[in-house]
């Protein structure tokens, strides 16, 4: 099949930040494909260095208006860890709250207002609000509840306000939180009408042998702290996180990209399902089953039910850590720590994937040093590997050029890029 | 031949009087894109707010795009050459252009990089010896005229929607005078201070209902001094609470907004040590 393509997405639309497509197939042959990321630094590691250790959560929940819990969390962790504090049981319990309800806002934002919409033909959610008010409504009622148990435990579903070392500023309103419980409990009944329009989509068929990468933990679905694991066998410890991201810059991307086995990996939702399939909830796993999900899945494209299915984890979960907060009388809100000189690493599963942040404290817990290693930078170089091969198929096939433009913008999609975030 | 949607425009009233819808555009610079999100919140009211303009460009959520807009709301700060470039067209197309959160205002969390006053060394210690380029963070009116600010990281859903009303409306948007103190103290809020905790609400504008001190953190200052700030005062309470006057500077420096404050005090604490 002799075509030829030119495909020339600049500043692609629905999804965080700034990112081009460039596709030029002449003759059937590819000449050029890639994913450039163009977002502009905002130097966030320069920025904390001299700071005292109580700015590094502030500032870095900053780095993303999407996932600022999950950043505001990695960076508490990693002052913890390098005071060497362990919080309470019960500040475990919401902070894990808390970055359920994150995953589930995220992931139903991603799935529904940016996602769907390719898949329903039309350019955004807005058309969707005349042509599919139900669904609409239900991606809403869900958003809303995922943000409002954020507000009751967070302080604020974006940028938190009572997140701090030690614990919580102050604790959330134990009556709120037998009354979200029924919204949890009623938000299944949406999560399935929402896994029965997933069943409705064709998902592209593409397939590209991925080395996937997420945190582990033994008998759990791991969402904060834990051992760093990938598909290829690489087993590496929370503070050998450097050896997993191997970080380097390329000319097309203002965002430092990474490898490990081989020459790019990926994080997130799918990675975090194929690692840790068997820890998922049974609900969840039945989703993911009953959607053609399964450990190792390949295709790129199925990021957007591994969301869905993890929608359903973290409300069934959350349904569980409600139970237990509520089974015992609350204990302090927040503990004394002593800052201590020392180098701290925290990772943490945010929506788009393992997010990693490391600060190194003088004895008066000011920041010497910081890194944060961001989701969407670890896939960077695996979404510009992913076009590469798309592209090649497309050229093989002889797809239309309208087809092959909405195909790779649909790619990029699936992997829900922060890409602000990943150039911080 | 006017389609169904055109007819309900042209039937809305308010006070008898007819609404129009203007054709808004949303853009972002050197941001997280979190006060962007913060439009999709409140989804409760949503529908209703999405309803009250025509978005013809919003690329973090819809692919149309349209260079007709008569209001643009601009998030985040200008940090590059290609920034200011977007920055002016953005003004040359807008009637109103509205800077959309505290990056847009201030230069916000970004402009902290600024304190060093040495981008080279800023470059290196985050992508070492690649060249990238960068320039000092900065508002947006350091660029263009703007003609309306919307303060706070991140800008307050509830705010945002009262301003839009009121422009659609051509109503005059007005921002509090008086410090988030006054909002602290109808809530009824514990004095932070009290609990040892740092605190800019008596020298921030008010209007974000004292978002953080009722949720037991000190005011970080992202809104901005109100025009009524009394600094000297907010320093002897600082001082007689025992607060160490690093932490305030950590809290003046954040946001940008009391930029000229900070420096003064940074310059102080520094010839100290």
């Amino acid at each position: 099949m002799k075509i030829s393509c030119q495909v020339d997405v600049r500043h692609l639309t629905r999804v965080e930040g700034h990112g081009n497509i460039k596709i030029s197939i002449v003759d059937g042959l590819v000449k050029e494909a890639s994913w450039e990321v163009v977002e502009t630094p905002r130097f966030f590691e320069a920025m904390l260095v001299g700071k005292l250790y109580e700015n590094a959560p502030y500032i870095c929940g900053r780095i993303c208006g999407i996932c600022s819990i999950g950043h505001t969390l990695a960076s508490i962790r990693t002052i913890e860890n390098a005071f060497g504090f362990r919080p309470s049981g019960q500040t475990d319990r919401l902070r894990l709250l808390l970055k359920h309800m994150e995953t589930l806002q995220s992931h139903i934002l991603h799935i529904y207002f940016l996602a769907a919409p390719d898949y329903l033909g039309v350019g955004s959610v807005l058309p969707l609000t005349k042509s599919h008010p139900e669904v609409v409504q239900q991606a809403l009622r869900l958003k809303q509840l995922a943000n409002d148990l954020c507000d009751e435990v967070g302080g604020r579903r974006l940028h938190p306000t009572r997140t701090v070392v030690g614990g919580f500023t102050m604790l959330p309103d134990r009556h709120t939180l037998g009354r979200m419980r029924q919204r949890l409990q009623a938000s299944l009944a949406d999560l399935a009408a929402g896994a029965a329009l997933f069943a409705g989509f064709t998902i592209p068929d593409f397939q590209r042998e991925t080395e996937f990468v997420s945190l582990h933990q033994e008998g759990a679905y791991p969402f904060i702290g834990g051992d760093l694991r990938s598909s290829d066998g690489v087993c590496k410890k929370e503070h050998e996180y450097l050896a997993m991201t191997n970080e380097y810059m390329a000319d097309y991307s203002t965002s430092k990209l990474s490898r490990l086995s081989r020459q790019s990996f990926a994080v997130g939702a799918l990675a975090r399902v194929n690692n840790n399939f068997h820890s998922l909830h049974p609900a969840a796993r039945a989703v993911a089953e009953e959607l053609g999900l399964t450990p190792l899945s390949h295709n790129p494209y199925m990021n957007n039910v591994a969301q869905l299915v993890e929608c359903v984890h973290v409300v069934q979960e959350s349904i569980s850590l409600i139970d237990e907060l509520l089974a015992v009388p609350w204990q302090e809100a927040r503990q004394v720590v002593e800052p201590r000189a020392g180098i701290g690493v925290g990772a943490v599963e945010v929506p788009r994937g393992i997010l990693y942040h490391c600060l190194e404290f003088d004895g008066q817990g000011r920041i010497c040093k910081a890194d944060c290693v961001i989701p969407t930078s670890q896939n960077h170089a695996n979404i510009h590997h992913d076009i590469k091969a798309l592209a090649g198929e497309c050229a093989a096939r002889g797809t239309a050029d309208q087809e092959i433009e909405l195909l790779a913008e649909m790619l990029v999609r699936a992997y829900d890029p922060c890409i602000s975030c990943s150039v911080h | 031949m006017r389609d169904e949607t055109k007819m309900k425009d042209d039937e809305r009233t308010y006070l008898g009087v007819a609404v129009p819808r203007p054709p808004v555009a949303f853009f972002e610079l050197s941001s997280c894109e979190g006060c962007q999100l913060q439009l999709f919140n409140n989804e409760a009211g949503l529908l209703d707010f999405l309803d009250l303009v025509e978005i013809v460009n919003f690329r973090e959520a819809m692919t149309e795009k349209s260079d007709h807009y008569q209001i643009a709301f601009v998030e985040g700060s200008v940090t590059r050459t290609d920034e200011e470039e977007r920055l002016r067209t953005i003004r040359d197309n807008a009637e109103l252009v509205v800077a959309l959160g505290s990056c847009a205002c201030f230069g916000g969390v970004n402009q902290l990089k600024n304190r060093f006053n040495d981008l080279d060394w800023v470059v290196r210690e985050v992508y070492g010896d690649y060249a990238i380029s960068s320039q000092a963070a900065r508002p947006l009116a350091d660029v263009i005229r703007v003609d309306l600010e919307i303060f706070g990281c991140p800008v307050k859903k509830e705010e945002v929607e009262r301003i839009v009303t009121n422009l659609v409306l051509g109503k005059p948007v007005h921002h509090p005078q008086y410090p988030i103190c006054m909002e602290c103290k109808a809530r009824e809020n514990v004095c932070l201070f009290d609990l040892g905790e740092p605190c800019l609400g008596p020298v921030t504008r008010a209007g974000c209902d004292a978002w953080c001190p009722s949720n037991r953190l000190g005011c970080w200052g992202c809104r901005g001094p109100a025009p009524a700030a009394n600094m000297a005062e907010l320093r002897d309470i600082v001082v007689r609470k025992q607060i160490s006057l690093e932490r305030l500077l950590d809290r003046l420096e954040c946001f940008g907004g009391f930029a000229d404050e900070a420096h003064i005090l940074r310059q102080e604490l520094e010839g100290r040590s």
